[in-house]
């Protein structure tokens, strides 16, 4: 018999609904691989006990016929997402001692659909950072090995790194992301696995610790395609306490997965293919359109005349709203507090002490892009060239039904020799960033190995509230791609 | 005569534009749902959003945009029906977000008009700049402890308006003019209960000088939170005199926010432009562009009351009343529905003086208010009806209306058990005449040699000696028919 920890998130489902297993065994299971595998650091908090109470909670919940659509299914929360009881640290300092008395709806409806929390997963600090080494806590460690090098550590990506190598270390069966230019995608193609950032507005951000308040949308990270799909339609849809949210239904994504993409014209951008861009890459690209036209579909070259300037523009956007995103973060209230002389002291001592550099990086910019005599120059332009950038893919989508890139320029780098220079790290999110800027859907799934044995990602990007396509596109490349390969010692 | 200072160097002319804080009535905050009563214990009224926790994010209150619509349309001004909330971005310990919810350059309400009543009962136009909606901030109190400050949330979040007048006033009771019928017309919509010693409306006075004839507009001073009528007014005059002597010494005036001293009657420099806040401001991106539908400004606009201005016409024309007194008694709504009530059915000319004379007077000697009057409405009304009907003289309804007061009761009774009944029986009234006729024989001779004002004398000796209830008119006649035959 498969190992329980093997199951996917589906099957886990199916097994627990005939009885062949119960949400406690399973539970049990899984927090043993937690255990085994804290090397990783996926985890900030565990949570054990509170994970083995629900679970025979859920037990008795399905004994009595009230079993919800996640019932019994372990899975972990990134600790962005507030709990209710549970210390949320958005992997900063300066939230030290934080339990926040209030539970995000994401995790709220996951809870309430059955779904037991292990725990809080890592992250990079506020979910800034393509490679989890800027968390407070400590880097995670992708699960994933070099061939040639099994004692080097590789970056699982960032920032949802720590959900992404729990899912791949098979610690959970699923696990919450959040994605403002790639945080999901990213660090699931890192992983080998899939995770979707769903359409702006399609998740509440209500209890979701704010980075870019306009870019920042919750997603599911799984191991396939259905389990992404189960997972999105029990977070989905409008929340009355998130103004950015949408009301509209939220479709049955799993029944997406019809199999049947025949007639359907997939984009290829000619702008997603920047020097420098991986041979293995770019390999694995064409292998995935290649896979789709032997599926019926139709590839459709399509220009995406303004990606050049997405990068940019979301280092303008993205910092400005963080900048005052976290400006609540002053230690009066709550988190950590460094005294000083004056009010004025108070806040520099403990805002220097509590975010890391690259917190501190992005908040300097985003004030400085948003100050008196900056803002036309800079945020303003920006925001003229993101409008322009999701025109871009209007257009696009006239002509196509879904659009396939890379998710990712490279494989997952080294923990030790990731780019000291911060905007070669910004670059890993280079095709992730337009979609975000547009808003749109966008999905990554491993599509192959590189030489090294690492996983690739492809992404499949969607028109507004589309998912379903996408969702049903990605399960057709996901079979062709056979994707079985495991971590080594997973 | 138009407001001046005169100088050394000659006459000049202040301007002024007032900022004015208005606290929105509504029973919770502007993004959340914490409830927003004054004086309830420190931070009993916060929400997890007022307090900027982690994750919270803010969603409208609709019925604080249909307040500020009601004010829009009250001041007739333009009502945007799009709109954008902007972060106003700055670090203080009040302000748990790290900035204050507000609205930039799109805001809810845009130009429009109020009219000053001035004393000669004309009229003028000021305008009105625009309207925006934001969040109060929470309140430091730094007088409980030597070395650290305490915060109270209960404000934090509170809807306000900012209602930004054109530099239109050139005076300091102009600014009051201004203050008391932007008030008034706040309370008539019920957008605003006005009380500026509650601090739910505050101003700011943007003042400037120039010499009178030039049409420049110099450098201004912003004087922040006056919290009453007359202190605006004595930081304006005190600031326009402070311009004066500045350039009169051939210095300049640099635009800076200042600070009013209630207690020593001066203003003082709180910052500088130079260091001003840079509040970054940007549109909130927890919040959607607010999108009003013309067809609930049009409901709104048919649910608006009588206001002021239409009301004073009214009771101009209905009553005939003169412009002073139907602007005395439209300024408070609770004031005009009381004339209104008195006025019913009677003679408005009368009602209207009773109301502005001895039931305004008796307000002030017992401290009463006209929500909770010494004498009702229907009191007043009655014992006009008493004068009417001739039981009553006017110098006899005084008394009544004085045990009105005291008593509490109402004028018919007061008028059985004291006896206040005016006599209008010729016999007895003649009798009383004859005595003091008989009685004072040399100025009967001095009126018959023409000294005829001397008869009012013998009416008071009349009334004297009736304790008042003769009636006068009815003494009067038959002086005159004894005295000199007529």
């Amino acid at each position: 018999m498969t190992a329980l920890t093997d199951l996917t998130l589906a099957e886990a489902r199916d097994v627990l609904a005939r009885g062949e297993t119960s949400a406690v065994e399973l539970t049990r299971a899984f927090l043993d691989r937690v255990v085994a595998q804290r090397a990783l650091n996926a985890f900030i908090t565990e949570t054990a006990e509170l994970a083995l109470a629900e679970a025979a909670r859920s037990d008795a919940r399905r004994k009595l016929g009230e079993a919800g659509a996640m019932e019994g299914l372990p899975i972990g929360i990134k600790d962005l997402f507030c709990t209710e009881g549970v210390r949320t640290t958005a992997a900063s300092r300066i939230l030290d001692g934080f339990t926040p008395p209030y539970e995000s709806t994401i995790s709220a409806r996951l809870k309430a659909a059955g779904a037991i929390s292990l725990g809080k997963l890592n992250l990079d600090e506020f979910a800034m950072g393509s490679s989890n080494k800027t968390s407070a806590f400590g880097p995670v460690v992708n699960p994933w090995t070099r061939r040639s090098d099994r004692a080097a550590r590789l970056v699982p990506g960032g920032s949802s790194g720590g959900s992404a190598a729990a899912v791949a270390a098979r610690l959970v069966l699923g696990a919450t992301g959040t994605d403002t230019g790639g945080s999901i995608r990213q660090p699931a193609a890192f992983c080998g696995i899939t995770g979707i950032k769903p359409t702006y507005g399609r998740c509440s951000r209500w209890g979701v610790v704010a980075f870019a308040s306009s870019l920042d949308q919750a997603g599911p990270m799984a191991r396939t395609v259905r389990d992404c799909a189960i997972m999105l339609e029990t977070m989905a849809g409008y929340d009355p306490k998130d103004s950015t949210s949408v009301n509209r239904p939220v479709p049955d994504f799993e029944a997406a997965l019809t199999g049947d993409v025949r007639g359907l014209k997939v984009g290829i951008p000619r702008q997603y293919r920047p020097d420098g861009l991986s041979a293995e890459v770019a390999a694995v690209w064409d292998q995935g359109m290649e896979w789709l036209r032997a599926a019926g579909a139709e590839p459709v070259e399509i220009d995406l005349p303004h990606t050049k300037y997405a990068l940019p523009t979301y280092y303008i956007v993205a910092p400005a709203e963080a900048s005052s995103n976290l400006a609540r973060y002053d230690g009066l209230r709550f988190g950590q507090r460094v005294p000083g002389k004056s009010l004025d002291e108070m806040y520099a001592k403990t805002r220097a002490a509590g975010f890391g550099p690259e917190v501190r990086r992005r908040i300097m910019i985003g004030t400085y892009v948003l100050s008196a005599g900056y803002y036309d120059a800079y945020y303003a332009k920006a925001q003229k060239i993101r409008r322009l950038i999701a025109e871009d893919f209007r257009q696009a989508f006239e002509r196509v039904d879904v659009i396939l890139t890379p998710t990712a320029p490279t494989p997952a780098f080294g923990l030790d020799e990731s780019p000291d220079d911060p905007v070669t790290m910004w670059l890993n999110d280079i095709f992730t960033i337009p979609t975000s800027l547009a808003g749109l859907p966008g999905l990554s799934l491993p599509a192959g190995l590189s030489a090294e044995g690492l996983p690739l990602g492809l992404q499949l990007i969607g028109r507004p509230f589309d998912e379903e396509t996408v969702f049903k596109v990605a399960g057709v490349m996901e079979q062709a791609a056979g994707f079985d390969a495991r971590p080594e010692g997973v | 005569m138009a407001y001046v200072i005169e100088g050394e160097t000659g006459t000049w002319e202040v301007v002024i534009g007032l900022e004015v804080h208005a606290q929105v009535i509504s029973n919770a905050k502007l993004f959340s749902g914490a409830a927003t009563a004054f004086g309830a214990e420190p931070n009993s009224q916060v929400s997890f959003v007022d307090a900027g926790f982690p994750g919270m994010l803010p969603v409208i209150n609709e019925v604080c945009v249909e307040q500020a619509v009601r004010t829009g349309l009250g001041l007739k001004a333009q009502i945007n029906l799009i709109s954008v909330f902007a972060r106003k971005n700055y670090f203080y310990a009040d302000l748990p977000q790290g900035y204050q919810i507000s609205q930039y350059d799109k805001p809810i309400v845009g130009e429009g008009e109020l009219l000053l009543d001035l004393d000669d009962g004309s009229t003028r136009a000021v305008g009105i700049e625009r309207l925006h909606l934001e969040q109060d901030a929470g309140k430091s109190i730094h007088d409980m402890h030597p070395s650290k400050s305490f915060i109270d949330l209960n404000r934090s979040g509170v809807a306000l308006m900012e209602i930004v007048s054109k530099p239109d006033l050139r005076s300091p009771e102009e600014a009051g003019l201004y203050l008391t019928k932007l008030r008034s017309i706040l309370r008539y919509l019920g957008t605003c209960d006005g009380n500026m010693q509650e601090g739910s409306m505050r101003c700011d006075a943007n003042v400037s000088v120039r010499p009178v004839g030039s049409t420049e507009l110099r450098n201004r001073c912003e004087i922040k939170n006056v919290n009453s009528i007359r202190f605006v007014q004595q930081a304006i005059e005190y600031e326009a005199r402070r311009h004066v002597e500045i350039y009169e010494n051939g210095g300049t005036i640099h635009q800076e926010t200042r600070l009013f001293d209630s207690a020593r009657g001066e203003t003082r420099s709180m910052r500088s432009k130079e260091n001003a806040h840079d509040y970054r401001y940007f549109p909130d991106p927890d919040l959607l562009p607010l999108v009003i539908p013309a067809e609930l400004v049009e409901r709104i606009r048919a649910g608006l009351p009588e206001l002021p201005d239409e009301k004073k016409a009214r009771f101009m024309a209905d009553y005939g009343l003169n412009a002073y007194d139907a602007g005395v008694l439209v300024a408070e709504k609770t004031s005009a529905e009381f004339f209104e009530t008195v006025a019913k059915g009677r003679d408005a000319k009368i009602a209207c003086n009773w109301v502005m004379g001895d039931f305004f007077a008796s307000l002030n000697a017992t401290g009463r208010t006209i929500e909770d009057p010494p004498v009702s409405a229907a009191h007043l009304g009655a014992m006009i009806d008493l004068i009417t009907d001739g039981t009553l003289s006017g110098r006899l309804a005084k008394d009544v209306f004085a045990l009105m007061v005291e008593t509490g009761k109402d004028p018919a009774t007061l008028v059985e058990e004291r006896g206040l009944r005016q006599v209008t029986d010729t016999g007895a009234i003649e009798a009383e005449v004859d005595k003091v006729i008989a009685a004072n024989p040399d100025k009967v001779e001095q009126v018959k040699a023409g000294k005829v004002a001397l008869l009012g004398w013998f009416v008071g000796q009349v009334m004297k000696a009736t304790q008042g209830k003769a009636n006068p008119a009815m003494v009067n006649d038959l002086l005159k028919a004894k005295v000199l035959g007529e």
